[in-house]
C-alpha cells in the first residue's frame, strides 16, 4: 500500500475524534486501528512516522505511540 | 410437494374480544369484528364467494356469499356482514341457492365459454363456484348485449389482461390499492360499461402500474394472467422458496412444471411479504436459465489467453496449486477471499472458513464493505450488534416514521407498501434526501417533512435535530437513565451552539425551522421509527450517521417495542447474513472479533487449525496490497468488483496485478476478463440453504432443480480447501447450518429442521427465544447499556470545485437491481433500458442540455457518457443517476473516498462537471423507446475489450 494511502486513512480516522482532547483523540485513533487494521497496515504506519515522512496528522502521530510494532 | 394452494377465507383477521356465534349448527367464536364469511370459514364452511379474499377488505359486491341470519331481514353479503354474540347463520337453503345460481347465471352469460383451453382451466375461480352452486344452465343465451370482443391488453411483458374475461368484482383494484398502495386501477363507466381502467384508459404498461402482480394475483378468473402460464400451461407441483433480490427477502411459492419454473407466487405465510411482491421476484426470474449462464468451469493462464473448458477437478486444482504456491512464495497474508451477498449463510460461511483454516488469515471480506459496513459498526458501538431492531411489521404501530436516504418504493418495494400502508392509515413521514423520491408525494401519501439536504450533510442534519431534542425538553428521561449510558456527556455535546439547525442550515441547506419542526415531530410521537439505506451509510460519515440515528432513538426512548427501531433496508438479499456469517476481516461469525481468545479457541477447537488473532485486509486494502505485490491471490464468490466499486481504474489495474483471480459467478462479469479461473455458480432456484433478510429473519432457499454446474457453491469451497490439503466437508448444507449454530451463539438451535417446521426465525434464537426475536433491545441492549457517542460533523474531503462544479449522489430503480446482472437479462429492461442522469432544469438550462441529451459526466478520476433527463427532483447543484448498466460506467467516476471507520466508498458524493455531447438521432430516439438495449455482457466465452465498467451494490 503507498505511504500515502496509508497516511490518508489514518487522517481520516483522526478527523472524526478532533473534537475530543488530542490524547483522547490518540487513543481511540489507536485503539480503532487495532481492532480493524491489518497489521502490515499498522507496520507501515508505524515505519512512516519512524521516517518523519507523509503528511499525517499530530493526532495520527500521537496514536503510533499507543501501538505496538505487529510481529 | 403437490401444487400448494393457500386457503381463502375471504376477509382479514380481526383482533378483538372473542364473540360466539353459531354457523349451520355448529359453534364457532372469533374476534369482534370478524365477518360472517371468515367466521363460517374458521368453522370449516365454505361460502361461495368471488368478489372477497382474505388480503382485501369486504366489497361486497359479487353477491354470492349470501346468508340468511335468525331474526334478521333479507340475504346479507356474508363478507360485509360482521358476527354478533349469539347470531345464528343459515349458508345453505333453497332460497340461497336459487339466488347464487341466478346471479352466476348473470355472470356467466357474459363470460367466454372456452374453460377448455382457458390457461385458468382448473384454477378459476368463476369455473369453481360455477360448480359450487350447481349452474346447468344460462337461461338468458349468450346473445345478448356482452363484453365477449373486448381486446386483450398485452403491453405488460409478464402479464395479459383479457378484457373479456373480467367480472368487474373490482379485486384487482382493491389490490392495487391496498396492498400495493399504488392506485393505478380503477372502475371505469357505470353499470354494464363498468370496466377495469389502468390509469386513465391507458394500457397496463405506460399506466401508473408497477407490476407488482398483485391484481395478477387477486383475480379469480384468466382475466389478469401470467404470460407464462399462457405459454407453459398450468404449473403442477410447488417448491417454498425465498426471492434472491432485494433485503425484503419475500417467501415465494415456486410453482413448477417438472424442474420448469413456471411461475413464482408470493406465499401468504411469509413472514417478510405476507402475500405481496414487487415486478423483480414475482417475474424477474428468467436470468436463471439465460443463455449467458456459464456451466462448466474455465481457466486459462494470462488474462489475454481464451479461455479453456475443464473438468470441475482439474479446476479445483488448478485453484488449489496455484493459491498454494502464491501462499508459499509470498507469505500466508498473499491470498485470500470475498463473500457475496447473494449467496445463502451455508455458502457464505465455507468461505470465510476457507480462508481462514484453509488459507491461514483473516483476508476475508464481503460486498457488504461497499453497502452496509458502516451499520455493523454504528449499531455495534451503541447498540451492541449489527442488527435491525423490528421485525417488518412492526411499522404497523409507527405514529411516524423517518425515512433517510433510502429510496423504499425502488429499492424495498413490498416493504414500501407495508409503509404506505401505515401512513394512509395517518402515520407521519418524514424523509431526509437530497433526491424528492416517490415517497414525498404519492397518492394518498405526502411526507410531513422533506429535508431536503446537500449530499455529504447527513450528519449535521442528525446532530442538529438531535440538537433540537435536547434543547426542548423532548428527551425521555427514563429510557436514558434506566437503559443508557454516556448521555451526559453527549448531551453537552450535542447541546452546544454548533450543533443547532441554525449554526448548520449554511451545512444542510434545509431551513432551520425545518429541521425543528421535524424533530419535534420525532421527538414527540408515540412511537417513532428510522428506516434508513445506502444514502447513509455510503459516506465519507456513514458509521458516524448510524450512530447519530441510534443516538437520536435512544434518546427519546424509540427503542426496543413495536413501532419505534433505527432500522437499516439492506441492498441484496443476505447483506445481513453475509455479515452474520463472519465475513469481515476482523469478525468470526456472530460479529465477535478475532482478537477474542475465546471465540477463536470455539472454532480452533472444532476446525483443528489455528486462527489468525490479527484482523485481515478490506476489499480496498487488497486492492491496495495487489499494487504494493504483496497481494497475489483472490478467490471472489458472487462479485463484480470490476463493475461494483469505486474507481474502476483503480480496481481494474489491481486486479491485473494479480497472480491468480478466481471468479464464481453465474455469467462472465466484468471481474472475470481479468480472472485466470472462472467456477460456475449457482442461481437461487438451484440453491440449498438459507437467506437473511433486513428483519434477521432466517428463511429457507429451497432448491427447485439440480445445480446446472453438477456442483452446490458450498461444494466448491470444500474441494478447494481439500485440495489445499485442509479437510472440509459437509454431506449436505444442513450440516453447514448445524455448524453455525454450535459455534454462533445468537443462531443456537437454529436447523432446516428447525426452519422447515416453523416456516422462519429471526435471530437472536437462544434457549429463552428458541424461535427467535422479533424485537430487539426490549429489555437491554445487548451490549448491556446503549451507549450515546458523540458525533461531531467533519465535511467530505470531496468538495465541487470550479472545474467540477456539481455534485453526483446514485441509488436504485425499481425494476433494475443492483448492477444490473439478473435483471438486465430479464424484461424488466422494457421498463429501464438505460441509466439517465437527472439534472435539474436550472442546471441543464446554462449547460444547453434538454432532455434526451446525450452528455459527458466527468470527475477527477474518470468520464463517462449517458442521456440526460430534466426534472426537479434534485435540487440545483445536485445530479444523480442509476448503476444498473456497466454501460455507463458510474464507477469510472467515483472516487477513493470512504467512510472513515469501515471504508465504505463513499459513492452518494462525487464531484461532477455535466457537458452537453451530441443530440440523439430521431432514429436513436426511436428505437431507445421501443426498448432496444444493447446487451452489455458477453454472450460468448471469449473475453472482449469493451471499457470495464462501473457501479456500486
Amino acid at each position: 500500500m503507498s505511504s500515502a494511502e496509508v497516511a490518508r486513512l489514518a487522517n481520516d480516522i483522526a478527523a472524526q475524534f478532533a473534537h475530543r482532547s488530542s490524547a483522547d483523540a490518540s487513543l481511540a485513533t489507536a485503539t480503532h486501528m487495532r481492532t480493524f487494521w491489518d497489521p502490515r497496515m499498522r507496520r507501515q504506519l508505524i515505519d512512516l512516522v519512524a521516517v518523519g515522512t507523509g503528511d499525517l496528522d499530530p493526532v495520527v502521530v500521537g496514536a503510533v505511540a499507543h501501538l505496538d510494532p505487529p510481529t | 410437494m403437490a401444487l400448494l394452494k393457500e386457503p381463502d377465507l375471504g376477509t382479514p383477521a380481526r383482533h378483538g374480544p372473542s364473540v360466539d356465534l353459531e354457523v349451520d349448527g355448529h359453534q364457532v367464536s372469533v374476534p369482534a369484528g370478524t365477518s360472517v364469511l371468515r367466521a363460517a370459514a374458521l368453522a370449516g364452511i365454505d361460502i361461495p364467494k368471488l368478489c372477497a379474499s382474505d388480503n382485501l377488505e369486504a366489497f361486497g359486491s359479487c353477491r354470492l356469499c349470501l346468508v340468511e341470519v335468525e331474526g334478521g331481514k333479507g340475504t346479507p353479503a356474508s363478507c360485509t356482514t360482521p358476527v354478533a354474540p349469539g347470531m345464528q347463520v343459515r349458508t345453505q337453503s333453497p332460497k340461497l341457492e336459487k339466488l347464487r345460481r341466478g346471479v352466476m347465471e348473470l355472470y356467466i352469460s357474459d363470460h367466454p365459454l372456452d374453460c377448455l383451453t382457458c390457461p385458468a382451466n382448473g384454477d378459476c375461480e368463476l369455473q369453481d363456484m360455477a360448480g359450487v352452486v350447481g349452474l346447468r344452465e344460462v337461461r338468458y343465451g349468450f346473445d345478448g348485449e356482452n363484453h365477449l370482443d373486448a381486446p386483450t391488453d398485452t403491453s405488460n411483458p409478464y402479464f395479459d389482461f383479457d378484457d373479456s374475461k373480467c367480472i368487474v368484482c373490482s379485486r384487482c383494484v382493491r389490490a392495487c390499492d391496498e396492498v400495493q398502495g399504488t392506485f393505478a386501477l380503477t372502475i371505469s363507466g357505470r353499470g354494464f360499461d363498468s370496466r377495469v381502467s389502468a390509469s386513465a384508459g391507458e394500457s397496463f404498461m405506460n399506466s401508473e402500474c408497477v407490476s407488482c402482480g398483485a391484481c395478477v394475483q387477486a383475480c379469480p378468473t384468466s382475466t389478469l394472467q401470467e404470460r407464462s402460464v399462457i405459454d407453459l400451461g398450468m404449473p403442477t407441483r410447488t417448491v417454498l422458496t425465498t426471492c434472491a433480490y432485494c433485503g425484503v427477502g419475500c417467501s415465494f411459492k415456486a410453482e413448477l412444471r417438472g424442474d420448469e419454473v413456471v411461475r413464482m407466487v408470493p406465499y401468504k405465510d411469509g413472514g417478510a411479504n405476507e402475500g405481496h411482491s414487487c415486478v423483480k421476484g414475482r417475474f424477474a426470474f428468467g436470468y436463471a436459465s439465460h443463455p449467458d449462464r456459464v456451466t462448466k468451469p474455465m481457466i486459462r493462464e494470462r488474462i489475454s489467453d481464451p479461455w479453456r473448458e475443464v473438468a470441475w477437478d482439474e479446476a479445483i486444482n488448478y485453484v488449489a496449486t496455484r493459491m498454494t504456491d502464491i501462499r508459499d512464495r509470498h507469505g500466508v497474508g498473499a491470498i485470500g477471499g470475498i463473500t457475496s451477498s447473494r449467496c445463502t449463510n451455508e455458502e457464505v460461511y465455507v468461505v470465510q472458513k476457507l480462508v481462514r483454516a484453509a488459507f491461514g488469515n483473516n483476508n476475508v471480506d464481503t460486498c457488504a464493505r461497499v453497502c452496509h459496513s458502516p451499520t455493523g459498526y454504528g449499531l455495534k458501538q451503541t447498540f451492541g450488534t449489527s442488527a435491525g431492531t423490528q421485525d417488518f411489521k412492526s411499522v404497523a404501530k409507527a405514529d411516524v416514521m423517518v425515512v433517510i436516504g433510502a429510496n423504499p418504493t425502488d429499492g424495498h418495494p413490498v416493504f414500501a407498501s407495508r409503509m404506505k400502508r401505515r401512513l394512509r392509515e395517518g402515520a407521519q413521514l418524514i424523509v431526509i434526501d437530497p433526491r424528492r423520491i416517490d415517497m414525498v408525494r404519492s397518492p394518498h401519501i405526502e411526507a410531513a417533512h422533506h429535508l431536503q439536504l446537500a449530499p455529504g450533510s447527513n450528519v449535521a442534519i442528525i446532530n442538529a435535530m438531535s440538537h433540537v431534542v435536547v434543547t426542548e425538553g423532548l428527551v425521555d428521561r427514563v429510557f436514558v437513565a434506566e437503559r443508557c449510558e454516556d448521555f451526559e456527556a453527549w448531551e453537552q455535546f450535542i447541546a452546544r451552539p454548533e450543533n443547532s439547525p441554525e449554526s448548520l442550515e449554511e451545512v444542510t441547506g434545509v431551513p432551520a425551522a425545518e429541521v425543528r419542526a421535524a424533530a419535534r415531530l420525532y421527538g414527540s410521537a408515540g412511537n417513532a421509527a428510522i428506516y434508513y439505506g445506502l444514502g447513509v451509510t455510503e459516506h465519507s460519515q456513514g458509521s458516524t450517521m448510524v450512530m447519530g440515528m441510534a443516538n437520536l432513538a435512544m434518546a427519546t426512548g424509540n427503542i426496543g417495542r413495536e413501532g419505534v427501531g433505527v432500522n437499516p433496508l439492506r441492498g441484496q438479499n443476505n447483506v445481513q447474513g453475509s455479515c452474520d456469517m463472519g465475513s469481515f476481516p476482523h469478525e468470526l461469525p456472530g460479529y465477535r472479533h478475532v482478537s477474542d481468545d475465546t471465540v477463536r479457541e470455539v472454532f480452533e477447537t472444532l476446525w483443528g487449525r489455528t486462527i489468525l488473532a490479527e484482523p485481515g485486509l478490506r476489499i480496498p486494502n487488497m486492492f491496495d496490497a495487489a499494487l504494493d505485490g504483496t497481494f497475489l491471490g483472490l478467490y471472489i464468490q458472487g462479485e463484480d468488483l470490476a463493475q461494483s466499486d469505486p474507481n474502476t481504474k483503480h480496481v481494474t489495474a489491481a486486479l491485473s496485478a494479480m497472480e491468480l483471480v478466481v471468479v464464481q459467478d453465474l455469467f462472465l462479469n466484468e471481474t472475470a476478463k481479468f480472472a485466470h479461473v472462472f467456477l460456475p455458480g449457482t442461481s437461487f432456484l438451484e440453491k440449498d440453504g438459507t437467506f437473511t433478510n433486513a428483519e434477521r429473519r432466517i428463511n429457507r432457499v429451497r432448491p427447485v432443480m439440480a445445480p446446472k454446474t453438477g456442483k452446490h457453491e458450498w461444494q466448491i469451497a470444500c474441494d478447494i480447501a481439500q485440495a489445499m490439503g485442509y479437510p472440509m466437508s459437509y454431506q449436505q448444507s444442513s450440516e453447514i447450518m448445524d455448524e453455525v449454530a454450535l459455534t454462533t451463539p445468537t443462531f443456537a438451535g437454529v436447523s432446516f429442521d428447525l426452519l422447515d417446521k416453523v416456516g422462519s426465525v429471526q435471530w437472536p434464537c437462544h434457549e429463552e427465544a428458541p424461535t427467535g426475536t422479533t424485537v430487539m433491545h426490549s429489555k437491554g441492549f445487548t451490549r448491556g447499556k446503549g451507549r450515546f457517542i458523540e458525533t461531531a460533523y467533519v465535511p467530505t474531503a470531496e468538495r465541487s470545485t470550479r472545474k467540477y462544479p456539481l455534485i453526483l449522489t446514485t441509488g436504485r430503480i425499481l425494476s433494475q437491481y443492483n448492477v444490473g446482472s439478473q435483471t438486465r437479462r430479464t424484461a424488466n429492461i422494457a421498463w429501464h433500458a438505460e441509466d439517465i442522469l437527472e439534472i435539474h432544469p436550472h442546471d441543464a438550462e446554462v449547460r444547453g442540455i434538454c432532455d434526451g441529451d446525450e452528455v459527458t459526466m466527468a470527475s477527477r478520476v474518470g468520464e463517462t457518457r449517458l442521456r440526460a433527463q430534466v426534472n426537479d427532483r434534485m435540487p440545483v447543484g445536485v445530479v444523480y443517476t442509476t448503476f444498473h448498466y456497466p454501460v455507463t460506467g458510474a464507477n469510472v467516476v467515483t472516487t477513493e473516498h470512504s467512510d472513515w471507520a469501515t471504508n465504505c466508498p463513499e459513492y452518494k458524493v462525487t464531484a461532477v462537471q455535466i457537458e452537453l455531447g451530441r443530440k440523439p438521432s430521431v432514429t436513436e430516439t426511436v428505437a431507445r423507446h421501443r426498448g432496444g438495449a444493447d446487451p452489455d455482457q458477453p454472450r460468448s466465452h471469449e473475453s472482449h475489450d469493451r471499457p470495464a465498467a462501473l457501479l456500486g451494490d
